[in-house]
């Protein structure tokens, strides 16, 4: 088995470079070929131009949406409720996920409760939330936090559960303290699997800030889309969407930076805990 | 002996919590004026009366279930079909990666009333719905599956002239199934989310509607009973997909397991 | 295995070739340059034959053997099997990998492993049931049908990746480095099995490894070959007897002499490489 991996390997990351730009190329070209489409599809009739407009109306519609200063208050508000319910998600998730995780107890005695708690559809909380906070940002915050931090609190688990039993009574022997043990051998082991949840629990909060305020009609971009919808401003509507798209995006890239920023230092970027 | 003190700690250590909630709820809201939290002892009570005597759960929670179900299944369909193309053709991959990544970003609640346009607002649109925002989860978990699979059993499959359907079975998707059924998972929590969604932005029946209809109405013990049977609704439907991921999955987990040296 | 006809003895096919590898080449091609793997090789194995190959690391071993079993095309020259050249896998060729852990597929059980490949030759019920009976009996694991793979030692699973080539009823077994990740005694009685095996079935194997020993202990005829760009450095005829066992063959003078032989030729192709290109 030696001979290949010896000898193809610099054959093997030079093709792999040279792939690397045909693939960029080729994923232009996908991008190019999907924007064709949805200027192609409305404008040939294929489908009513009144349910989706030519991608070029769309555009037309997002200028003029960077024109107008509701749009960057929405587009402000939607972040703002994002970033906050994330913030509030992570610092809860991370601190509760550390106690339950280190005290075996607390980890056997809140499992099941835990279990029980997580798959619960945090829509389930919209008409509360209508009654008690109305259209306020609180109301968008109580969905976000509620949704993003099982995200958090799952992976912290794991991560406190993945610590190596060897580091763990090494650390012991050598007398550190509680404290110095959770800071040098359980924190580092855990940090993937914290950022991890932080990343899966960016994209959940950004899906239930958004809902919130479609459902809800707390002010951001959803309640914009309400808007444009029920107002038959379809075009408009699209273009909003497409705002989400990108925000969505960008959510997803920065999340990823940050993870691989600040694990560049970490023997294994690791992926999503299965089970 | 001791696994009979096994059995009575872990089913104490599973039960201690919630009953100890529960009661704290219960007590804390007996003599609730506060018009947002009724006592719970009303809630429980009112349910059977909300829920079964009205006939909602075979007009409104059914209803719910299926276009659930309708909608699940064809993302299933849809995501592994076009997953397995995707994840098998490096050239397709690579055309198709931009758009996936902006789609999938794309929050799935904001498809409700994009799709309120095509569909109306029958059946047909949340049975859309809920497809549109279950496929990602599974499509994308399929094509990271189908790209993982092992050279070296991709090349002992050919080596015993494995091809065909027989390929893509005993191959493709069971190597990829892991992955697949993580897809389904997170698929189905999004489908769940998209079908009460769906029903509170427009609809006449359906459990989500119903709550929304008690919110806007201010029958707040009734849709009190709303949120817990909806709350429970979520946990059953977890609870049945961990149980076809022991059964499917049993040989990864064996494999986990004998990876890491047979520990934990 | 029954198949395998009782009668054909080894010293009656001799002469009948069955693998034919011809001025074989292989380069691989990388953006802007190309590596050179595999030069020249030409050999033939005779119907019947236990031969081994053997090399320094580097040498294009695995890529000949790809090459062999049809997943590598060969840039040059040509590998003929049983009179047709190969361009995809042959239907009479099964191959052992030296990774089982991924070679043997872990959602199924033992049984249903080795099974799998005749269901894709179609063969009827029974006749599948027998030969994997058969096969499993004859690897020592005719108790563990029905556990997973992941369940077994790496060496048991190495014989269950063994099993599922003999009841395929190959006319030729491609064995690459199959015991490079086992342990020591496992190895010993591996090593064993493949002999005992190939009496037993006169299964033509080819046997591709980097120990110098493995190759002498085991092979009618041991193939050295150089490093990259390989070509056959010597053919060596292994005239130890017939019944070998790993105490006395091992000890035994013409051993020694054998293996010597193979280490000199094989110093010799790394004292050239380094001439060529220093470390």
């Amino acid at each position: 088995m030696t001979s290949p991996s010896t000898l193809a390997a610099p054959t093997r990351r030079s093709r792999a470079g040279r792939l690397a730009g045909g693939n960029a190329l080729l994923g232009v070209l996908g991008f190019a070929t999907f924007l064709a489409l949805l200027e192609a599809v409305p404008r040939a009739g294929l489908v009513s131009p009144d349910y989706l407009p030519p991608l070029s109306r769309v555009g037309g519609a997002l200028a003029d949406l960077a024109g107008e200063a509701a749009f960057w208050t929405a587009l402000g508000d939607t972040v703002r409720g994002w970033f906050l319910g994330l913030a509030i998600a992570v610092a809860l998730g991370v601190t509760v996920g550390f106690v339950i995780g280190t005290v075996p107890v607390l980890r056997e005695f809140t499992a099941s409760t835990i279990e029980f708690l997580r798959p619960i559809p945090s829509v389930a909380l919209i008409p509360l939330a209508v009654l008690v906070f109305g259209t306020e940002l609180r109301s968008v915050l109580l969905l976000v936090v509620y949704a993003s931090f099982w995200q958090v609190l799952v992976q912290v688990l794991y991560g406190v559960r993945d610590v190596d039993p060897v580091a763990s009574e090494t650390a012991r022997t050598f007398g550190l303290s509680r404290w110095a043990r959770v800071r040098h051998v359980t924190w580092p082991t855990a940090l993937p699997y914290v950022l991890t949840g932080v990343r899966l629990a960016a994209a959940v909060a950004l899906i239930l800030a958004i809902t919130a305020e479609l459902v809800i009609g707390a002010p951001g971009l959803g309640n914009e889309i309400g808007i444009a919808q029920s107002g038959g401003a379809v075009a408009r509507m699209y273009a909003l969407v497409v705002v989400t798209g990108l925000l969505g995006v960008a959510v997803n890239v920065l999340a990823r930076r940050l993870e691989r920023w600040l694990l560049s230092w970490h023997p294994s970027l690791r992926r999503e805990v299965v089970s | 002996m001791s696994i009979l003190r096994r059995v009575t700690r872990a089913s104490l250590a599973a039960l201690t919590l919630p009953a100890a909630l529960l009661a704290l709820w219960w007590i804390l809201t007996a003599d609730s004026e506060s018009y947002y939290l009724p006592p719970l002892s009303d809630i429980l009570a009112a349910v059977d009366d909300v829920w079964l005597r009205s006939g909602r759960l075979s007009a409104d929670v059914l209803p719910s279930l299926l276009r659930l179900l309708g909608g699940f299944l064809l993302a299933v369909a849809l995501g592994v079909t076009l997953g397995i193309a995707i994840g098998s053709s490096r050239r397709l991959r690579a055309f198709c990666e931009p758009v996936l990544e902006f789609l999938r970003a794309i929050p799935p609640p904001v498809l409700v009333p994009v799709l309120m346009l095509f569909a109306g607002i029958g059946d047909t649109m949340k049975v859309l719905v809920i497809v549109s925002g279950c496929v990602w989860p599974i499509l994308l978990n399929t094509v990271e599956g189908v790209r993982a699979v092992d050279e070296v059993l991709v090349e002992t499959a050919r080596c015993y002239g494995l091809r065909g359907p027989s390929r893509l079975w005993h191959l493709v998707v069971r190597s990829a199934s892991p992955q697949i059924v993580t897809g389904l998972r997170q698929g189905l929590s999004i489908g769940i989310i998209l079908m009460v969604i769906s029903e509170m932005f427009a609809a006449s029946n359906g459990l989500g509607f119903s709550i929304i209809q008690f919110q806007r109405t201010f029958a707040v013990t009734e849709m009190w009973t709303g949120i817990l049977l909806l709350g429970l609704l979520g946990f059953l439907l977890a609870m049945l997909m961990r149980l076809f991921e022991r059964r499917a999955l049993n040989w990864y987990f064996g494999l986990r397991q004998a990876q890491r040296g047979g520990s934990r | 295995m029954t198949v395998m006809s009782e009668t054909q003895t080894q010293s009656a096919t001799r002469t009948e070739v069955l693998l034919d590898v011809r001025g074989m080449r292989k380069v691989y091609e990388g953006h802007g340059r190309s590596v050179e793997a595999v030069r020249d090789l030409t050999f033939a194995v005779a119907r019947g034959d236990l031969v081994c190959v053997v090399g320094p690391s580097g040498a294009g071993k695995t890529t000949l053997l790809k090459c062999i079993a049809g997943l590598l095309a060969p840039t040059g020259g040509e590998v003929v099997l049983e009179g047709t050249a190969v361009d995809g896998p042959p239907p009479g060729m099964a191959v052992v990998f030296q990774e089982y852990g991924r070679s043997l597929f872990p959602w199924m059980t033992v049984r249903r492993n080795v099974e799998l490949p005749l269901k894709q030759k179609k063969l009827p019920k029974a006749r599948r049931s027998e030969l994997v009976h058969q096969a499993l009996e004859a690897v020592g694991l005719a108790d563990v049908h029905t556990a997973y793979p992941w369940q077994l030692s790496g060496g048991m699973q190495q014989r269950v990746a063994i099993a599922r080539a003999i009841a395929y009823e190959p006319h030729i077994l491609l064995m690459d480095e199959p015991f490079a990740a086992v342990d020591a005694q496992t190895r010993a009685d591996l090593e064993d099995l493949v002999r005992s095996l190939w009496h037993r079935l006169g299964v033509t194997t080819l046997f591709v490894t980097h120990d110098i020993d493995e190759a002498v202990y085991l092979g009618q005829r041991v193939l050295v070959l150089s490093s990259a760009p390989t070509v056959v450095l010597d053919d060596i005829a292994i005239d130890l007897p017939e019944e070998r066992d790993q105490l006395t063959t091992r000890s035994s003078t013409r051993f020694a002499e054998l293996r010597g032989q193979v280490f000199a030729q094989i110093q010799r192709a790394k004292q050239q490489r380094g001439a060529v290109e220093p470390a």
